[in-house]
């Protein structure tokens, strides 16, 4: 009987083309394409694209620096801001910057515990991206103490002041939520990079390259041993980034929900800023991996069907923050509260409406096109709605801190805050120095991870003919 | 393939956080003494233009703090006296002598004699003298022994910590009002032991540790 079974014609089963899932691979690519091909763009003769791409960003970023040190040399006076506007642009950025990072950490660390296994297409660049973002975002908050030599002041370090930081302030909080943040993150992206280093290490051509990479690959062998430890901790991490997805944005919220100004005291703050984030980092991913993975054509790798999951995050993000903004509006009428109400109505109607209305356009309506598949499935399309979504949630931040500031309880005290060119050029910076991080990584690490999108390849399922499942009778 | 890094770089991370621990004591050891005003400002003992000696004119002679320094229980300034209040004594007393000379022509002239300052603290910092020696802190605790001093020198850190101590834990601190010039006389052997704790309540002693206070 089975020795019948094994000597009959092989019968596939068929699966009907409409419920054939899209491969997250395109072209059934061998595990040596792979390697060579994502290898390959951190290998060879730097791209035309590329420098075409880095020399502005790296203009940019000293712009951001020679800012960045004219306002530490001469004081935070060179920005616009005033009273009663004491936060502005500085803020607006922070929290701007740190709300793009989540993406990455959601993508390498909840939708790995999900087993949302297309993440792995996109995680490595997320990831470089979450860190690079908080590096920009980090420099704002640092920045705008002022006497900026004085920032260790945050920290509970002895001292002969005898001082202590304020626990009771958000504002520490932060501290502990970025640093945190970042540590986690670089720990998580590091680590995950390391079977990657080691195969740039072994590819490498150079002695120079060897050395580097076989420095920071910590003599992986790629034992059983290596890659059961590795698992291992790869789980851990993601186990802990996980609450920080959660935990770190609504602890910059805080930083306006604790206080007592019309506009920010509002419980709705922590999910929605979360939910703000997720959308925000996705909007970031999107306009990184568009151009990215045509430029360094990985469009097999990075498939429309990766384009068109993260549209739907998007779309999803983007309905829960417009839910936000019309249940913000609903609560400040809804408590009866005169000044919560006036903040909002001035939101909506007042001398910054320019402002809401830029981000009710970009962050709720702009992202419902994503109902339609053509949208989703149109690189173009998906890019320009990005950078949509990107502005839109830089007006978001701008929008709660500056207009809830300008007119709060006593109108003799009003204003209206206008930036200068060192609050513009600083922001605008920032760009430079993400864009360059961003492209020094991309053309010197795996913007790929390798190892892991082999394992999501049809080959490595043991289960499929491919991966050497037996066919069978039916 | 060849080894890439030779046998004994695999000691080398152990070997890393040897010294970077080693490195990382060495500086916190050294900043924390070397950085504070325990060692910058202790000791500090500029050469003044005339050889006034404290102990001499406390010690031998008696002469009480106020003598000099008038304003101290009014203002918030403990002030430097003319050289008219030295001449009070001194136009019979050693009134050839050549150590003075500094302090006769500035008498003569009206130009005041350019003391070096030793205590002072930033000028982000206000400290008033007259809200603390008439609640009983001497002058001691801020200026050490001066009545043993030949030439001032700086005797306390003055640091923030050096405040805060104080205003933390103001009691022990407290002495009679009258006793508060009196730098030889010792609380702790003259006081009871609660002495302190009901003065500090009697007179509603009550040092804030708002940063405003002194950060105004």
């Amino acid at each position: 009987m089975a020795e019948q079974l094994v000597r009959s014609v092989p019968v596939i089963p068929h699966t009907p083309a409409e419920l054939e899932r899209q491969p997250l691979i395109l072209n059934q690519r061998p595990f040596g394409w792979l390697s060579d091909h994502i290898a390959g763009v951190a290998e060879g003769k730097t791209p035309r694209w590329w420098w075409i791409a880095f020399v502005p960003s790296f203009v940019i970023m000293v712009v951001c620096l020679s800012c960045v040190t004219y306002l530490i040399s001469t004081g935070v006076g060179v920005w616009g801001l005033m009273i009663p506007v004491g936060w502005a642009w500085d803020i607006t950025n922070f929290v701007f910057w740190i709300g793009i990072g989540h993406a990455g950490t959601l993508i390498s660390a909840i939708l790995f515990l999900l087993r949302q296994r297309w993440r792995t297409s996109i995680n490595r660049a997320a990831e470089a991206m979450t860190i690079f973002a908080v590096i920009c975002a980090g420099l704002f908050p640092l920045i705008h103490i002022g006497r900026v030599w004085l920032g260790w002041w945050l920290l509970p370090l002895p001292n002969a002041n005898s001082i202590w930081p304020q626990f009771r302030s958000p504002l520490l909080w932060d501290v502990f939520a970025v640093s945190t943040y970042f540590t986690v993150s670089l720990l998580f992206w590091y680590m995950g990079l390391i079977p990657d280093l080691a195969t740039m290490r072994d590819r490498a051509t150079t002695k120079i390259r060897q050395f580097l990479y076989g420095l920071f690959a910590l003599g992986w062998t790629g034992s059983n041993r290596h890659w059961s430890n590795y698992e291992k901790a790869y789980l851990l991490l993601a186990g802990l980034s996980t609450p920080l997805v959660l935990s770190v944005h609504s602890i910059v919220s805080f930083d306006f929900a604790v206080s007592q100004v019309p506009g920010w005291h509002t419980t709705i703050f922590p999910p929605y800023f979360v939910a703000g984030a997720i959308f925000s980092g996705f909007g970031m991913v999107l306009s990184l991996m568009i151009p990215l993975r045509s430029w360094a054509h990985l469009e097999e790798i990075v498939t429309i069907r990766h384009i068109e999951l993260m549209c739907k995050v998007v779309m999803a993000t983007g309905s829960i923050v417009g839910y936000a903004y019309a249940m913000e509006f609903f609560i400040a009428w809804y408590s009866g509260n005169p000044y919560e109400l006036y903040a909002f109505k001035n939101r909506a109607f007042g001398p910054y409406a320019w402002a809401y209305w830029i981000m009710v356009g970009c962050n709720v309506i702009s992202p419902q096109i994503f109902w339609w598949k053509w949208a989703r499935t149109n690189p173009w399309f998906v890019f320009i709605i990005s950078i949509f979504v990107n502005i839109g949630m830089w007006f978001e931040r701008f929008v709660i801190i500056v207009t809830s500031l300008h007119r709060d309880y006593m109108p003799s005290n009003w204003g209206y805050f206008k930036p200068t060119w060192v609050d513009i050029w600083t922001f605008i910076g920032t760009f430079g120095l993400f864009m360059t991080l961003f492209l020094l990584f991309a053309r010197f690490l795996p913007v790929i991870a390798i190892s892991e999108v082999k394992g999501v390849t049809p080959q490595a399922d043991p289960h499929h003919p491919l991966g050497g499942a037996k066919p069978h009778h039916h | 393939m060849a080894n890439i890094f030779p046998r004994w770089s695999n000691r080398l991370p152990l070997l890393v956080i040897i010294g970077l621990f080693l490195v990382g004591t060495a500086a916190i050891a050294g900043i924390w003494y070397y950085f504070t005003p325990k060692y910058t400002r202790v000791g500090y003992q500029p050469v003044q233009p005339v050889p006034f000696s404290h102990a001499v004119h406390v010690d031998q002679i008696g002469l009480d703090c106020r003598y000099c320094h008038s304003a101290v229980e009014k203002s918030w300034y403990s002030n430097i006296p003319t050289a008219s209040t030295c001449m009070n004594c001194h136009n019979q007393v050693l009134k050839d002598d050549p150590r003075l000379a500094a302090i006769r022509e500035s008498a003569a002239t009206g130009i005041p004699v350019p003391w070096v300052q030793v205590h002072k603290v930033p000028d982000y910092v206000y400290f008033n003298h007259s809200v603390h020696v008439n609640r009983g802190i001497s002058c001691v605790h801020c200026h050490g022994e001066i009545n043993k001093m030949d030439e001032v020198y700086h005797a306390k850190p003055l640091s923030m910590t050096f405040c805060l101590d104080c205003h933390r834990n103001p009691a022990p601190n407290l002495r009679p009002p009258e006793k508060v010039t009196d730098l030889a006389w010792n609380p702790h052997q003259h006081l009871p032991k609660d002495w302190g704790e009901k003065a500090k309540k009697d007179w509603k002693v009550n040092a804030s540790q708002n940063c405003s206070a002194c950060h105004r």
